[in-house]
């Protein structure tokens, strides 16, 4: 910046203005022209998110709005000619699902599947990672290290055995076998997560919580469930959208009693053509439940619950 | 209320390491007693041994007539002000003091007696609402100290509770913390690494070196009565001036070093039994800054000695004047230990200005306009020499002397 141009920024402004803006002290003056460079930048940079968000939601908007139109519409013209003929949109693809029995049972099945193996999930794991980080036992840390471990085996390697297992024990093709299925595959990296977290909680926080008088019960359920708060919502919303969206494991662990919502949708898809009025409003059905989840956690990410804690 | 007794503890950690060694120690009923140290000495330890959050790898703790060295900590009736304070962040200030009284079963109506009674004391009433994030740092302090006094325990543990606050703060805390024990009188024990800190709060000081005991006393025999090399240069500020001296007897006794000789007064050695032992031989003799003056301004009786002021520090009310002394400084295992204590995590916080010489301070009033570079005599109060044995580091003549292990065993 040049000298003139910043005298004239600086000079003292005139007609007594002396404002907070332009008075002496205060922040650093910066020149007209950066001024202008970072706010068109600054703009620059938000209408290139804009565009690739819009982006990215095109394909989402478009199963939208196909589930919104007829079999024949769907079948005849793709999903953009309604905006040339907007009286297309029909919710009788929603109201024909709602009677589908294989849909709706599929849905309740979804939830039955979901909801325990994610709860499970977070109760078991949210014990074992305080147990790893913070009691001393004997041979904690190999035990952790095994965890981890386990973090790299994947699912596929449990298929033949655990629906062996689960043939001897009958729960092949049930709702429990499939909760267990995924509980125990989700145990490995939910452990790893919130031991990490709860093992960043400060060391004198228990120990001034044991001072207190706390067992080790009441500082878990007192002091280190309110504090892991954010690593739980994240591993609650993870571990939700993994077995809700899951299509594998279902698809061999569940009959068609048990079977989850996608299993249901995939079974839609014909060799010749797919039912798309069938599964556009369905896959959507499928989509708002996560969503909504979604946002009802997302205010437990907000950084800083550990504020003021210490120091 | 309850006095605490360490009797012969030692805390040994994996891989033989002796953090503290055979330490006993009594703190009576309603005593403030402050452990001090430079880090690592073992104080933090001694003080988690007596709360329970440290196993005591041998001897006894007592609390009362307890011995309590396999109750848990929450079953010690003690209370523990952490360093960094350490507050619940998810609870407000209100329900941060009242956390410990829920978990012992105490009834509502008692709770909230005792918090608000707590807040007032602390001047906390208007924060009550607060989270802890919204709080000051004086402020969390105060918290930290409320949730151990709503407890009203046997005893207060705190843990360098000062540390984290900025200076004028920690002044002012100090102060609230001594009206504050004034008025609870409940036994105290408080570790800290900071000298006057001791000095300041303490009935009694305990010096701790390397997990073993040093001296325990008031703070002003501390300082008159060093028992080792250790303990006289660890307290007083600025620190202890040594030098290796020969003691004669030329017309009357003296210490002979860097071509100085200052008379021994004969009081002396009646004070320090043994001293007179040492005719003929090596000694470490130590002066205090404060026990020098500038001559004009000094005492006709006290010994003189000329010196060249390298630098001054002028404080308003008194001047520190350093030279160097031609003599070299006193290699010993204990004053090394402080050198290496001072200058922690710095590297070269402390500039080596002239090679080879000792550097003193003198400690001289305001009004002897003592400029760096200038020639000026000192007048030293010869009653107040300390002698030190040259090998054991120990204080010559010294009732508690046979007491202290010698260094570094």
């Amino acid at each position: 910046m040049s000298n003139t141009a910043t005298n004239a920024v600086t000079a003292p402004p005139g007609g007594g203005r002396l404002d907070g803006r332009n008075g002496l002290g205060g922040a650093p003056r910066r020149g007209v022209a950066s001024r202008i460079i970072n706010r068109v930048g600054g703009g620059v940079v938000q209408a290139g998110l804009v565009v690739i968000a819009l982006f990215w939601l095109l394909p989402t908007f478009g199963l939208f709005i196909a589930s919104l139109r007829s079999e024949t519409d769907n079948s005849g013209s793709g999903w953009w000619q309604i905006f040339t003929a907007p009286a297309q949109l029909t919710f009788g693809n929603y109201s024909e699902l709602l009677k589908n029995d294989t849909i709706t049972s599929a849905f309740v099945n979804t939830v039955l599947i979901t909801v325990p193996a994610t709860i499970l999930v977070v109760v078991v794991a949210a014990l074992a990672a305080y147990a790893f980080a913070w009691i001393e036992f004997p041979g904690r840390d190999w035990l952790f290290l095994v965890v981890i471990g386990l973090l790299v085996v994947p699912v596929q390697v449990g298929f033949i055995p655990v629906a062996r297992m689960f043939g001897d024990v009958g729960l092949f093709g049930t709702i429990p076998g499939v909760v267990l299925f995924h509980t125990a595959f989700g145990l490995p990296f939910a452990i790893f997560l919130l031991r990490n977290y709860f093992a960043g909680i400060p060391r004198d926080l228990l120990e001034a919580a044991r001072m207190d008088g706390g067992t080790e019960w009441t500082i878990f359920m007192r002091v280190i469930m309110p504090l892991g708060g954010p690593a739980i919502a994240s591993l609650t919303i993870f571990q939700f959208l993994w077995v809700w969206n899951d299509l594998l494991v279902a698809l061999i662990f569940a009959s068609r009693d048990s079977q989850p919502l996608t299993v249901a949708i995939q079974q839609q898809v014909r060799q010749f053509g797919s039912n798309i009025g069938v599964i556009a409003p369905g896959a959507f059905l499928s989509l708002i439940v996560p969503l909504i989840v979604f946002f009802a956690f997302q205010r437990y990410f907000v950084q800083g619950v550990m504020a003021g804690s210490v120091k | 209320m309850a006095q605490i007794v360490l009797d012969n503890v030692d805390k040994v950690y994996p891989g033989a390491v002796r953090a503290v060694d055979g330490l006993t120690l009594e703190i009576k009923d309603g005593e403030f007693m402050v452990l001090v140290g430079p880090s690592g000495c073992g104080k933090s330890t001694a003080l988690r041994m007596i709360a329970g959050l440290e196993d005591i790898s041998a001897g006894t703790v007592s609390i009362g007539d307890r011995v309590v060295n396999d109750l848990a900590p929450k079953d010690r009736d003690i209370a523990m002000v952490f360093q960094n304070y350490a507050l619940y962040p998810h609870m407000t200030v209100e329900q941060n003091l009242a956390f410990g009284l829920q978990l012992r079963g105490t009834p509502k109506p008692e709770i909230k007696k005792r918090v608000a009674e707590a807040a007032k004391m602390l001047g906390l009433d208007q924060y009550l609402k607060r989270k802890p994030a919204a709080l000051s740092g004086g402020q969390r302090q105060r918290v930290a100290m409320g949730r151990a006094i709503v407890r009203e325990p046997q005893a207060y543990l705190m843990d360098e509770p000062l540390s984290n606050l900025d200076a004028k703060l920690r002044v002012s805390m100090r102060a609230s913390l001594n009206q504050l024990h004034d008025r609870l009188g409940v036994t105290t024990v408080y570790v800290t690494h900071d000298q006057i800190e001791a000095m300041t709060l303490g009935h009694r000081v305990c010096v701790l070196r390397e997990g073993r005991l040093q001296q325990v006393d008031t703070p002003q025999r501390l300082f008159d009565n060093p028992v080792n090399l250790f303990v006289a240069g660890f307290i007083g500020s600025p620190a202890m001036n040594f030098v290796t001296a020969q003691l004669v007897r030329d017309g009357g006794p003296h210490v002979a070093f860097a071509g100085e000789k200052l008379p021994v007064p004969e009081e002396t050695f009646a004070g320090k039994p043994g001293l007179d032992g040492y005719f003929g031989r090596e000694v470490i003799v130590g002066v205090r800054p404060s026990d020098f003056e500038d001559a004009a301004h000094a005492n006709a009786r006290w010994a003189r000695i000329p010196v060249h002021t390298s630098v001054t520090e002028e404080l308003g009310s008194e001047i520190n004047v350093i030279f160097t002394i031609d003599a070299p400084p006193v290699v010993h295992k204990d004053t090394t230990d402080l050198a290496q204590d001072a200058t922690e995590g710095e590297e070269d916080a402390a500039i080596p200005l002239v090679e080879d010489k000792a550097l003193w301070t003198a400690r001289v009033n305001a009004r002897s306009h003592v400029r760096p570079g200038q020639d000026i005599e000192l007048a030293v109060d010869t009653n107040n020499l300390h002698f030190f044995d040259p090998d054991s580091g120990v204080a010559i003549g010294h009732a508690a002397a046979h007491a202290v292990a010698p260094a570094g065993a």
